[in-house]
């Protein structure tokens, strides 16, 4: 059984957000991490790994130095890494994102992708079912649980409140919640083995079956007109008060703002 | 020269801070409270190689290097000392004395599941009547046929009653020396369970309470031949090879215990208001935390120079003896600069600066005090 992981590093938003004056987002001077869903998709490919002996290759599009984040999957127990970098794939949206990963798919044997549901510098969740729609498979989107069952995967799917149980055939893709799983830690050994491996790296002459109208910032539909830090709030007011007096206090306050 | 860590330290590093930050912070204030071994800790550490990093993957270690293992003690101490040294006295004082000195068939009876994590280790040399002075040892062990039975007891042992697998001194006879008699003393590998050995009481310390100290009696204890750690005799050399290694590890848990008091003194000094500005704002807070910064980096400086020698070097004794000197005065320092700048609540166990100044002391005192590293140093310098 082979398992693709496709994972992005992002920036660890812990740390704060900083922005280049034109107000693209300042990459270099943020600290970066694997992306937390991304982290859960690839946990579940362990353990298919743990499991049935899956070989687990991890994925993933970015600059060079996003090879780090391939070498954390390999200590964690990937078995190979692939880094698709190229000037002409910068600025990339998710249409050309999948379109890429789509590109290095084709030359890649897999029975399972697994993608994180959406990256938290994103957050748009389009990648992973853009990604199925080019490589004409079925994708199972918002995975909570899943198991291998011949040929089937078969997956829980998080929705509003209940969970959908489906079933389909390999290959598919399935995006993964991070709630799936807790994610191990990379091992002192696995690093030192991740720093010695050779990661596979790819440029746009590498990608099978792409127009260059789909890649890149030339080939993505949606522009950026303007990004900005989420605004901080207030520290708030603590209070502890048994519930009767807590819900006069709240309808007090409330009513001091004019809410109700 | 470069100062810059390796790709694979860093990530190292990365492992080492998360693990420590979400297992075993939340847990430190109250396994000092309650003088609890963090058996849960330890398994977490077991699964995730933390057990076996410098030991060879073929004896199912990590493969790391010295400096790895190091950062793992550092980081692990930043936040709970008694972590820190759980790991230190397991690798450096069991794992390390049957690597080095283990026969094939010692290493994959002991080693392999020492490494792994699946066991315990811990190391008897102290004795009521022998600490600095490691020839006042009065355990004895005779040969009867193929076993050793061993009589006597060992005090002051990190991981004591939960260890599984002991390194320990006896004395095997009496030999000549440029004139004088002196003790012959060998090394075995005495398994938990063993009749004749058992546990005394538990000591009941300043500091790294969690970390469980025992005595180890040893009343006509039989152990077959094939325990005996390297030859005959050999114990003094093996005792002074592990503690030189040994020494390295609790040079890394002084240097986390300092970096934790630091960082967590930054923090405070920031919040805290006096004469409406922050105590960081008064330039006696500022000069303070300026000398403890730079002391706690000449001791990584040091403790990393120490860990590089044992990786590269036959003879590192000089090198660790310096780290650990350096880095557990540094840290008896650091913390007590610590309490006092946290004020009253420094003094309170609230705070987790009170915890470390008790549990920096140790450094000072174990696996050779202050004084007998300034006697390695100086005989050094001088022969």
């Amino acid at each position: 059984m082979k398992v693709v992981v496709c994972i992005k590093q992002v920036p660890d938003t812990k740390g704060g957000v900083k922005f280049n004056p034109d107000g693209t987002l300042d990459r270099a001077a943020m600290m970066t991490i694997m992306n937390p869903d991304d982290k859960a998709g690839l946990e579940a490919a362990l353990r298919l790994k743990d499991q049935y002996g899956a070989e687990v290759t991890v994925l993933t599009m970015g600059l060079p130095k996003a090879e780090d984040v391939l070498r954390e999957a390999i200590a964690m127990g990937a078995d190979k890494g692939v880094l698709v970098t190229d000037r002409v794939l910068g600025g990339a949206d998710t249409w050309a994102t999948s379109q890429t990963l789509a590109g290095a798919l084709r030359n890649m044997e897999y029975d399972l992708i697994i993608t994180g549901r959406q990256a938290i510098d994103g957050d748009t969740a389009q990648v992973g079912p853009q990604i199925s729609e080019h490589l004409n498979i079925p994708v199972i989107s918002y995975a909570q649980n899943l198991k291998i069952e011949g040929d089937s995967v078969i997956v829980e799917r998080q929705f509003d409140d209940r969970y959908h149980v489906l079933k389909a055939k390999m290959p598919c893709l399935i995006t993964a919640l991070a709630e799936l799983n807790e994610p191990r830690y990379m091992t002192p050994g696995g690093i030192f083995d991740a720093c010695k491996a050779e990661i596979t790296v790819w440029g746009r002459a590498d990608l099978k079956d792409v127009e260059d109208s789909n890649l890149g910032l030339k080939g993505s539909p949606t522009q950026i007109a303007k990004a900005s830090d989420k605004v901080r709030k207030g520290a708030g007011e603590k209070v502890t008060l048994d519930p009767a007096e807590a819900v006069d206090y709240i309808v007090g306050k409330l009513k001091e703002k004019h809410v109700i | 020269m470069d100062f810059t860590l390796r790709k694979e330290h860093e990530m190292a590093r990365t492992l080492f801070k998360e693990f420590a930050e979400k297992e075993v912070k939340p847990l430190a204030q109250e396994v000092d409270e309650t003088e609890e071994f963090p058996r849960e800790t330890v398994a977490k550490m077991a699964k995730n190689g933390f057990l076996g990093i410098p030991i060879p993957k073929e004896y199912g270690g990590q493969g790391c290097d010295p400096l790895t293992y190091a950062m793992c003690v550092e980081e692990l101490s930043k936040v709970c000392g008694t972590t820190g040294v759980i790991v230190s006295a397991h690798t450096s004082l069991c794992c390390d004395p049957i690597m080095t000195f283990g026969t094939e068939e010692q290493k994959q009876k002991y080693l392999v599941p020492l490494a792994k994590g699946e066991k315990l280790g811990a190391f008897g040399l102290t004795e009521p009547g022998a600490g600095t002075d490691a020839q006042g040892q009065q355990t004895k062990a005779v040969l009867e046929g193929d076993e050793y039975v061993i009589n006597g007891s060992k005090i002051f042992i990190t991981n004591g009653k939960e260890a599984d697998v002991y390194v320990i001194f006896a004395v095997t006879g009496m030999i000549e020396k440029k004139g004088r008699k002196i003790k012959e003393i060998s090394s075995f590998i005495v398994e938990k369970g063993t009749p004749g050995f058992s546990f005394g009481t538990k000591e009941k310390k300043m500091g790294i309470r969690g970390s469980s100290t025992y005595e180890l009696i040893f009343t006509d204890c039989r152990v077959p031949k094939e325990n005996l750690l390297g030859k005959v005799g050999q114990g003094f050399k093996i005792a002074m090879h592990t503690l030189d290694g040994g020494r390295i590890g609790i040079a890394a848990q002084a240097l986390g215990i300092a970096e934790g008091a630091l960082d967590r003194t930054i923090a405070y000094t920031k919040e805290r208001k006096q004469f409406g500005k922050s105590i960081a704002a008064q330039q006696n807070t500022q000069f303070q935390l300026a000398d403890m910064a730079t002391k706690v980096q000449a001791a990584q400086l040091l403790v990393y120079k120490a860990a590089m020698a044992k990786a590269t070097q036959k003879e590192y004794g000089f090198e660790a003896a310096q780290a650990k000197l350096y880095a557990a005065e540094v840290a008896m320092e650091v913390t007590t600069k610590a309490v006092q700048l946290h004020g009253g609540y420094g003094y309170t166990r609230e705070y987790d600066v009170e915890r470390m100044m008790r549990d920096a002391k140790i450094t000072e005192i174990y696996e050779g005090t202050s004084e007998v590293q300034r006697m390695v140093i100086s005989a050094a310098l001088l022969k």
